[in-house]
């Protein structure tokens, strides 16, 4: 089965160092004093804790229940007690805690009671929920729940499915022996997928340094009775990173801004194949892993290992050397040095590699950059590394994704290749976070300037609100007020003040602006209104109750003002005051 | 605690690099050596000397670590250009004078190693050639060999500068010739002079220049330069003598003999490659690469100048960063075609 392979455009060839852990079969690790289990070991929503401490619980028994559909449950991986659930410290280069299971194996390894099913007679759907109730990730280290990935695109109908055995970094076997060793539960697993996502043909690319492998793997496909391609790929890192696997079986680029979907294309690690067939026919959820221990030891190996082991008691099955000084989770090429040598095994451990400086010498000092290319040369995404750190040591920014910064894969290519020993992939990271920081306090800053803003527009509207309610109750009182005003005038001489105070009326318009001053000058009109309707129905009335002394005490006042030469009596006092 | 991912490196640093760029330069160095006299190899300790000092010095100034710095290799590749391209008996003050203005002005204080705009090999000559336009034009006479003892002193000023010593390359030879001749001088005549001209451009000079051309070809098929630069370098040189030759073979010279004369096969392979003055992208290294063999064309033949390789390179270090930034490569899925390049 020929077929016409691509080429991706950069990419290293660093020494493979993986014969050294392919001696011996995988081998099961013996049961740890006791196992934490983080309940975070995918991408998305943290699973709740659904045990407490001194819970007893079996293998396999559900302790952490997923959260939202992008999160996969959590398991306890043997039969024992709940210690306590507590924050502890990850495998993860930050050196952060966070929650965990602890539990006490009570060395009987009991299963819960394991329901294998026939997946043809579930819907995809009851399929998808399945392996996110049994916590099936991708194992090739991203940990993205597997059921998220098995939705086709409604738009693009899938072409190919791509199957990752390619295992690029150096050092690491456990995909290897994996499928030299279970090859047919790879292959079944890979059909669960097939049947979901129906694409035209699956592609299981293997990297040519793996023949056994390969030669497992058609074996398998032809015992099963699959039309999978199993296809070696050139030997060349980074191989193995979904987007290049799929630029070389499928000749597709996907980049930073689409789904491998949206190109009808998906892929998946034959690990992951595995733990989904094992979830699905067997009823077994992701309680452990096959785990590569490597590096500065003196049996290197594959184990199959616990979830929750602490990667100190397994290390030690190898022996390490006396001078290993540290522990280095994943491959050499993007792996780190584990904060504490006692943090757990977790989904997204597919190696330990014991570290010491004659296996890793120190790096040479950093030098300045010499434009010499070489970096943009290696790199799988045809980025210009130097141009990057020149602007991340800037700290430009915005310069840094000008030249694409975050379709950056941390594949470490430019680091390996550069002779002035930049540590490149450490600048991208700082600016990487760095933008997401400054995004993250954008959008604070927006949002709180969204809820100011928000705040005084309602505030405006409230007193705009306010101004004309005043506006309308004020002219209704003054056209209630002129109307009776106009009533009692109407046995007089004096109808037109009536007709004045229907006036305000059309003051009362909701024009929210003016709102508030109409408001004041329909109260000033209305208050002059009552006042002259009062003054010419109200006034003549004034002098008729008056006591003769009252009598007297006026016309001595007026008989003064007239005698000083003052306004005429009937200039009312009050109209002064207004 | 340690140095991130990754933890394995390839076997590479700067030195090594610079000192790939020196053991390319040895084919040159011999064959100048052997056929124009070893008076290059006292320039080349002379200027080596110089950079040597220059660079302590500067780098004492600004206090960075000198172990690692004076053992980069880079100021003896620069210390190597400069004498390479200056008169082989020109006075030691001279090419010490343009060597450590190299190192001084043009690397340093532009902020050293990777940071100077402009090569500083080709700045040095530069300089040299506008302030001291007789000296350093004064390259032997060919077919006088002197013995080296002579050779050296007349390096040093100990001996008086005999006129008979100094004469033209070959490439201003035949551009002061056809200048006087006004016409009447044919190229196919004055190339009939091997004593000047040797087989093709000059005599002695065009096994210096072969002698490049090798460590070039070793430079590339060591992945230290790509072959965008000297390709473009010798596709654009070749293209506008070619043109101009068959239009008047009797005035203008044949690409061959422009390609094997003066600078330019150290300027395709070692100069117009440094990649801290230069281009990066690869469009950008073509046109890096043309452009410096265009206008070395054009100010070698038309110009005052005997070669024009320093200033077209020096013209194109001017144009580098913008070219840079228009020609960015498309990046991994970003391309127009999806697919290609079937292996």
């Amino acid at each position: 089965m020929l077929m016409n392979l691509f080429k991706f455009k950069g990419g290293v060839k660093p020494p493979t160092n993986k014969t050294q852990s392919l001696g011996l079969p995988i081998a099961i690790a013996p049961m740890p004093s006791r196992l934490v289990v983080p309940l975070h070991q995918s991408i998305g929503g943290t699973p709740r804790p659904v045990v407490e401490a001194g819970d007893k619980v079996l293998k396999g028994q559900l302790i952490g229940e997923a959260d939202g559909w992008i999160s996969a449950a959590v398991h306890a991986p043997t039969s024992g007690t709940v210690i306590e659930v507590a924050m502890h410290v990850q495998p993860h280069p930050s050196g952060l805690d966070a929650m965990c299971v602890v539990i006490e194996p009570d060395g009987k390894d009991e299963w819960i009671v394991r329901e294998p099913v026939d997946y043809t007679s579930l819907t995809p759907e009851q399929v998808r929920e399945r392996l996110q109730q049994a916590g099936v990730v991708g194992l090739g280290g991203a940990v993205f729940p597997t059921h998220g990935k098995l939705t086709a695109s409604k738009t693009v109908p899938m072409e190919e499915m791509v199957v990752n055995g390619a295992e690029c970094e150096p050092f690491i076997t456990c995909d290897d022996l994996l499928m030299r060793e279970r090859a047919e539960e790879v292959v079944r697993g890979i059909g669960i997928f097939r049947d979901l996502l129906q694409p035209k043909k699956v592609l299981i690319g293997i990297e040519d340094n793996k023949p056994e492998a390969a030669a497992a793997m058609r074996a398998a496909v032809e015992a099963v009775g699959e039309d999978f391609q199993v296809i070696q790929v050139p030997t060349l890192y980074p191989a193995g990173g979904a987007k290049q696997l799929i630029r070389v079986l499928t000749g597709k680029e996907v980049p930073a801004s689409k789904r491998s979907t949206d190109l009808g294309v998906q892929c998946f690690n034959v690990a992951t194949a595995y733990t989904a067939w094992r979830a699905i026919a067997h009823g077994e959820p992701v309680v452990s892993r096959l785990v590569t221990i490597t590096g500065n030891v003196h049996e290197p190996r594959n184990y199959e290992v616990l979830i929750g082991t602490p990667m100190d008691e397994l290390l030690k099955l190898a022996t390490p050397h006396p001078d290993t000084d540290g522990i280095v989770m994943g491959g050499p090429m993007m792996g780190f040095l584990v904060p504490r040598p006692d943090v757990p095994v977790v989904k997204a451990t597919n190696c330990l590699i014991a570290h010491s400086d004659r296996l890793f010498p120190p790096k040479a000092p950093e030098m300045p950059c010499i434009r010499c290319g070489s970096c943009a040369q290696a790199c799988p995404h045809e980025l210009q590394p130097f141009e990057m750190y020149w602007f991340s040591r800037a700290r430009n920014f915005g310069k840094t994704q000008e030249y694409h910064i975050f379709d950056c894969i941390e594949c470490g290519c430019c680091s390996f290749v550069c002779p002035s020993r930049i540590p490149l992939v450490q600048y991208f990271r700082f600016a990487k976070s760095e933008i997401w920081a400054r995004e993250r306090e954008k959008n604070a800053a927006d949002q709180a300037k969204e809820r100011f803003e928000f705040k005084q527009y309602r505030e405006e509207r409230e007193k705009a609100e306010k101004a004309e309610k005043l506006a309308k109750a004020a002219a209704a009182q003054a056209a209630k007020k002129a109307a009776e005003a106009a009533a009692a005038a109407a046995a007089g001489e004096a109808p037109a003040p009536a007709a004045e105070a229907s006036s305000p009326a059309p003051v009362a318009e909701p024009s929210a602006a003016d709102a508030e001053k109409a408001a004041k000058l329909a109260t000033i009109q209305a208050a002059m209104e009552r006042a002259k309707a009062q003054r010419e129905a109200a006034q003549p009335k004034n002098t008729e109750h008056l006591t003769p002394e009252q009598q007297r005490a006026a016309e001595e006042i007026e008989s003064r003002r007239a005698t000083a030469g003052l306004v005429p009596p009937e200039t009312p006092v009050n109209e002064k005051s207004e | 605690m340690f140095a991130p991912a990754p933890f394995l490196l390839k076997d590479t640093s700067v030195s090594q690099v610079m000192t790939q760029v020196c053991i390319a330069l040895v084919p040159g160095i011999a064959a100048y050596a052997w056929l124009v006299g070893p008076a290059i190899l006292v320039q080349l300790v002379i200027a080596s000397l110089a950079a040597l000092i220059a660079e302590t010095a500067m780098l004492r100034i600004q206090k960075k670590p000198l172990a690692m710095f004076l053992s980069d290799g880079s100021a003896i590749v620069t210390a190597w250009l400069i004498a390479l391209t200056f008169p082989p008996l020109a006075p030691w003050w001279l090419v010490a004078t343009g060597t450590v203005f190299a190192i001084v002005v043009a690397k340093h204080l532009y902020g050293g190693l990777g940071q100077n705009p402009f090569n500083p090999a080709m700045v040095a000559f530069a300089i040299c050639i506008v302030s001291f336009p007789a000296l350093m034009s004064q390259w032997p006479s060919v077919g006088l060999q002197l013995p080296l003892v002579d050779q050296i002193n007349v390096i040093l000023g100990l001996a008086p500068r005999v006129d008979a010593l100094s004469g033209a390359t070959p490439l201003d030879a035949m551009k002061t010739a056809l200048k006087l001749g006004e016409g009447s001088q044919d190229v196919a005549a004055l190339l009939a002079n091997q004593d000047i001209y040797g087989n093709f451009a000059g005599r002695g000079w065009e096994w210096v220049a072969f002698g490049y051309l090798i460590g070039g070809l070793w430079m590339w098929q060591r992945k230290l330069i790509t072959w965008h630069v000297p390709l473009a370098f010798i596709a654009s040189l070749v293209a506008i003598s070619g043109a101009l030759w068959l239009y008047n073979p009797a005035q203008f010279a044949s690409p061959l003999f422009h390609l094997l004369s003066g600078g330019a096969m150290l300027g395709a392979f070692f100069i117009a490659t440094d990649p801290v003055s230069g281009c990066t992208t690869p469009r950008g290294k073509l046109i890096f690469g043309a452009g410096a063999g265009l206008l070395a064309y054009i100010i070698r033949v038309f110009g005052g100048y005997p070669d024009g390789v320093a200033f077209a390179v020096l013209l194109m270090n001017l144009c580098a960063p913008v070219i840079d930034l228009l020609t960015q490569p498309a990046i991994f899925g970003m391309k127009d075609t999806g697919k290609g390049d079937r292996s």
